[in-house]
């Protein structure tokens, strides 16, 4: 049985905040999809089998683009900025 | 009805293409006429966010290609298409239906936009979604739900919802859509039209607002087989953007006993198991009179079984949110999109999300967190990347009998706006035959196969074939034979 506070810590390590008063109906939601994913425990699956043959693919390092050839149209969407500079909060003090 | 009885908005885009180089009407004309009947319809259908400003430019190349070129111009040449609104078209909104992206602004072109504007392709403006992509409804877009064309009480289906009720419509000729678990192919069912979903890799992802990577893919949603084959032709090819892109000249390994794609006489296998319930009566008959039809024209129609399918639906409501949960952790507040600003940067970025996202992604990014977490990673998100591979290989072990399975696309007609928005696992089920093809990464096809009746309305269903990985082609063959069609 998923709990509010299990659904709490969840909302916590992606970064999203859940109202109180809503916890309980996330709670109640989410048995309901980990009941219907719980049917997977039934399945058998032999252990070793290879995975889906995923391999990390490489582009080589070359060719760059023209420096700058996009500054402009990435800068415009930071919501903050000095110049071409991401501004940002200030995350070490000197205290 | 012929062609000529049709205004030009409701053509095909063959249909379309053979009256450009009839010079029965100009490139400006049809697109005035998609825009014309957009405006008329959308306000009640809610089918686009946003009509994109005539692209006078691209409207006078793509004429002047006509004229010069005639026969040899693309297909595609002054067509116009509807763009679901989480595909990149530079210089334009691309929010993906959500409060995060509302005012963000692509930066770059989709390499699927790129392919398409290369063949002289016009883009009418961006289709509603579900949030990000996820939903069966188009319910769960932050700007309000898509209604059915077909019946305005009920939805159109989702995620890519606004494109196949623009295309029913006919406010646009064609329109792309993404596929992560049926978001093509159950909106086309829907809608009455012609969903398709390639082989993983076979189309480009770059320039997609990622929701499964594992599972997605750009996808037509068009009125006939014929203009759904175009439109692949057009946006398939390896893309050195994509890491996952089917390196060109690749093989997916065959059947042993595969036969010859040409080969007129096909085998048609369906898992009967999967069908015994929770499929609507009338519906089943349609499906049922389709394969007969089938059986008619000379095709065979075998029994298969697919024992670990009806686990498919538990395996992609673990893969997926895994996959969201992690894509959509880049959208932070920090270098676009939404941006709250609080007391610490910790603040900055919940926020962010809390504001930026919908309960539904909400609730799915949580399940991600979840099912990647310590303690339930092997239960859930290794168990369920093992089972895939179990999928595939049954598949596989089906296709060394026949050449393709079929079984409905739904198990239900369009249903009413509200009727499953309470219920998420309803919701999910609606998935429940379509996803198997984004686990496997096979190739598969919705093709209209009649209507049933709901409350006087006729409503379109739609049946659905599976086929091997890289046979995309044998399925326009297919589904062809279900509309008559001649490719």
């Amino acid at each position: 049985m998923a709990t509010p506070e299990d659904v709490k810590k969840l909302a916590d390590l992606a970064r999203i905040s859940v109202p109180e008063s809503e916890l309980e109906a996330f709670a109640t939601e989410f048995d309901a999809i980990l009941k219907y994913v719980g049917q997977l425990e039934e399945l058998k699956v032999t252990k070793g089998e290879p995975l889906l043959p995923y391999t990390n693919v490489f582009r080589a390092d070359e060719h760059p683009h023209e420096p700058g050839a996009y500054t402009k149209k990435i800068v415009e969407q930071f919501p903050a900025r000095e110049g071409d500079l991401l501004s940002v909060k200030q995350i070490i003090t000197h205290d | 009805m012929t062609s000529e009885a049709k205004k030009p908005n409701e053509l095909t885009i063959v249909e379309a293409a053979r009256a450009l180089r009839a010079r029965d009407f100009t490139v400006r004309d049809l697109y005035d006429a998609c825009i014309a009947a957009a405006q008329a319809k959308n306000p009640e259908l809610n089918a686009y966010l946003e009509l994109f400003e005539a692209d006078d430019a691209a409207i006078e190349v793509a004429q002047k290609r006509i004229d010069t070129e005639a026969e040899k111009a693309p297909m595609l040449c002054g067509i116009p298409l509807a763009i679901k609104d989480n595909i990149l078209v530079e210089g334009h909104l691309a929010s993906a239906a959500s409060k995060m992206l509302e005012n963000y602004t692509a930066t770059y072109d989709a390499t699927v936009i790129t392919k398409l504007k290369n063949e002289g392709a016009l883009f009418i403006g961006r289709t509603n979604m579900d949030e990000f992509a996820m939903g069966s409804s188009t319910e769960h877009s932050a700007f309000g739900s898509t209604k059915n064309p077909h019946d305005v009480t009920r939805v159109p289906g989702g995620s890519s919802g606004g494109s196949a009720a623009a295309v029913a419509a006919n406010i646009a000729l064609a329109a792309l859509g993404t596929d992560t678990g049926g978001s093509v192919r159950q909106p086309a069912a829907h809608c009455g039209l012609v969903g398709f979903k390639p082989t993983y890799g076979a189309v480009s992802r770059n320039g997609l607002i990622a929701m499964g990577s594992s599972l997605d893919q750009a996808a037509p949603l068009t009125k006939s087989v014929a203009d759904s084959k175009i439109l692949f032709e057009a946006m398939k090819g390896n893309d050195p953007m994509d890491a996952t892109s089917i390196p060109a000249g690749f093989e997916f390994p065959k059947s042993s006993s595969k036969k010859d794609i040409t080969s007129t006489k096909l085998r048609i296998g369906v898992p009967y198991h999967l069908l015994e319930s929770g499929i609507d009566q009338d519906l089943r008959a349609q499906f049922d009179a389709a394969l007969n039809n089938l059986k008619e024209a000379g095709h065979e129609v075998v029994d298969v079984s697919l024992p670990t399918s009806s686990y498919a639906l538990a395996v992609y409501y673990v893969i997926m949110p895994a996959e969201v949960s992690t894509n959509l952790a880049r959208l932070d507040g920090i270098r676009y999109g939404l941006a709250k600003r609080g007391a610490t940067l910790l603040d900055d970025y919940v926020e962010s999300r809390t504001e930026g996202f919908g309960p539904e992604t909400k609730r799915r990014i949580l399940l991600g967190t979840f099912v990647l977490s310590s303690g339930y990673i092997d239960a859930y998100y290794r168990k369920a990347d093992a089972a895939r591979v179990v999928l595939l290989k049954e598949y596989e072990a089906a296709f060394e009998n026949v050449d393709v399975i079929a079984f409905p696309t739904t198990p239900s007609p369009a249903f009413k706006f509200g009727e499953k928005t309470n219920d998420p696992v309803s919701m999910y089920l609606e998935d429940i035959f379509t996803v198997t093809a984004n686990l496997t990464g096979m190739p598969a096809i919705s093709v209209p196969m009649g209507t049933v009746m709901r409350e006087e309305k006729s409503l379109p269903v739609g049946i659905h074939f599976t086929a091997p990985r890289g046979a995309d082609d044998l399925l326009f063959t297919v589904a062809a034979l279900v509309t008559s069609e001649k490719l």
